[in-house]
């Protein structure tokens, strides 16, 4: 597994990759904020902020597909608004009964369903978007410039650093316990969970220990090379005149987007 | 994406974005922010610059840890959250820290969890996995090899329990999901993941505990305020203890307990009373009264755990 899994796109230029970090992490935040106040069953708002999805798409040179062809990792969870069909008043239209429960489907709560999923499917499209056009580096720099304290900043560079050998190294350890895991075919019974959950244990351990003792060699490395306590980079992350333009058409265009929803 | 399986991780608790309403993710942003500062302010007070690599390593550790997994019956597998592991071998603030920055890098580079919801799921994973862990492992800090482990498995089962449930409870107060669906759902689930990360967790700590003692015993202590995490941890797990059953049982109940306290409104739904068991009589109905009440509850649950910290306290050795 390797950074270059995630940097392949982020190296592509374009209006959107060349646009200052701190605009693109802040209108994504606020295009998330802006789905989770659109009213529920508001499917024209919907509507309009998946073409503003579709819209940053084309513009970042990804193709319209891309974000959308990602975007189902976080639908899972839609099973825990499930529960929400039933939880809103108004006139039956199917009701179920589970045991001593019996549940009642209603419009609204249909429409309540429907608009949770959605706001969860349109954020997450902007989230990858942000991910495929934005370095790692250069949103840590981005999180600095909006005042996350700066040890958080620091560890979480320093994470994203290590990520990519760590999971190799846990990949290892898997691939380690899969070779030596034989199993005889005819053979039905598996071992013991309490083994199994051990070795797991030993090997989180051994993780752990690696990791720590790495650590100590990254310190006196990084030492040797002169660092003095901050991270440097070759990006200026200034605000131009065009940073400042793009994020007020942005944060225009939401505005617009909700007044449109509610009308 | 199938060439990471991590991806798919049987925690129900990484909220995306859209689950939470603006006032939910508001005011866990805003306790989340206010133990990150905290946590920066005493980390950066008792710790030199060394510790940074070292956090971020163990942030990554985390992350890596939980692609280790055990298959358990039925196609399920065992997992590591990782929170109470970190907070013993880290220190509970660093341990937050760490945690934050996990659930940081998960939700801005995998969209594993929401931006806008980040503070409740920091919170979630984060904040309450650390003061239960290391609130119940500072209790027998000192004791033998034998109770800290049994202490620390306990820790991690009840905080994912806690996480299931306070993510339950997220969920049902934003109107995402009806209260008495989501919590037996969350809470039956959890509690057999919950098994998974204590057993992880033990096994995990006691091979650091055989191999690398001076790690484990320099941390449970050396930190700071111990007694405050202390309380903090059995206030917490008392309040988890006490309010699953409660909220699996009678769900009604605690439904009354929010719409007085104004979380939501049922308006229109005539099912639910208020009913003057939440308040004070002397003080008759209304908001004030409901409020005194609660913070009475508060109260009584601190002062029990004060007490029980006190009955089972042993001098720790320094």
């Amino acid at each position: 597994m390797h950074a270059d899994l995630f940097d392949r796109y982020q190296t592509r230029g374009s209006p959107i990759h060349n646009l200052e970090p701190r605009v693109k992490l802040v209108v994504t935040v606020l295009f998330i904020l802006s789905n989770v106040l659109l009213p529920d069953g508001a499917w024209l708002g919907f509507g309009l902020s998946f073409s503003f999805v579709l819209l940053i798409s084309v513009l970042a040179r990804l193709g319209p597909g891309y974000a959308v062809r990602r975007s189902f990792v976080a639908l899972p969870f839609a099973l825990a608004a499930i529960s929400a069909v039933f939880a809103q008043p108004g006139e039956a239209i199917e009701t179920v009964k589970l045991g001593s429960w019996t549940l009642v489907v209603t419009e609204a709560g249909l429409i309540r369903f429907a608009s949770i999923v959605l706001r969860s499917w349109l954020s997450v499209q902007m989230a990858i978007l942000l991910t495929a056009t934005t370095q790692f580096p250069d949103l840590a720099h981005a999180f600095r410039h909006l005042r996350v304290p700066r040890v958080l900043v620091a560890i979480i560079s320093f994470m994203y650093r290590y990520l990519f050998i760590l999971s190799d190294e846990a990949l290892r350890l898997l691939r380690a316990r899969e070779a030596r895991s034989a199993r005889i075919p005819e053979s039905k019974k598996s071992p013991p969970t309490l083994w199994k959950a051990k070795v797991t244990g030993n090997m989180v351990g051994q993780l752990f220990l690696r990791s720590y003792e790495r650590s100590d060699r990254v310190y006196s490395a990084m030492l040797a090379r002169g660092y003095s306590g901050h991270l440097l980079t070759l990006n200026p992350h200034t605000m131009h005149m065009k940073d400042w333009g793009m994020g007020m058409l942005a944060v225009t265009m939401l505005i617009c987007l909700q007044i449109i929803a509610r009308i | 994406m199938a060439t990471f399986p991590f991806f798919f991780k049987p925690l129900l608790m990484h909220i995306p974005d859209g689950f939470l309403n603006l006032p939910m993710a508001g005011v866990f942003w805003a306790i989340s922010i206010l133990m990150i500062v905290l946590a920066v302010h005493y980390t950066q007070g008792e710790l030199n610059e060394r510790r940074i690599p070292l956090m971020g390593v163990m942030a990554a550790f985390i992350f890596a840890a939980q692609m280790i997994n055990f298959p358990v019956v039925g196609g399920t597998s065992g997992h590591l959250l990782g929170g109470v592991l970190a907070a013993i071998t880290l220190g509970p603030w660093a341990g937050i820290l760490v945690m934050t920055s996990v659930i940081a890098v998960q939700g801005l580079l995998f969209q594993d969890g929401g931006l806008l919801v980040m503070g409740a799921n920091i919170f979630n994973m984060g904040i309450l996995t650390a003061v239960i862990g290391y609130g119940l492992y500072r209790t027998v800090a000192g004791r033998s090899r034998g109770v800290r482990l049994v202490v620390a498995g306990l820790a991690a089962w009840l905080s994912v329990i806690a996480g299931a449930l306070v993510t339950a409870l997220q969920l049902w107060l934003s109107g995402t999901a009806l209260l008495e669906v989501i919590v037996p759902a969350m809470l039956s689930v959890h509690v057999f993941i919950g098994i998974g990360e204590a057993l992880i967790t033990v096994a995990a700590l006691a091979f650091i505990m055989q191999v690398r003692p001076d790690l484990i015993s320099a941390q449970a202590s050396t930190g700071n305020g111990g007694r405050g995490w202390i309380a903090a941890g059995l206030a917490v797990s008392l309040l988890v203890v006490m309010l699953s059953p409660l909220a699996s049982a009678d769900p009604d109940g605690l439904e009354r307990v929010a719409i007085n306290l104004g979380f939501i409104d049922r308006g229109a739904n005539p099912v639910y009373h208020i009913l003057p068991d939440y308040t004070i009589p002397a003080l008759g109905k209304g908001p004030l009264s409901t409020i005194l009440a609660g913070v009475l509850g508060a109260l009584i649950v601190a002062a029990l755990s004060i007490l029980i910290v006190r009955l089972f306290r042993r001098p720790i050795k320094s």
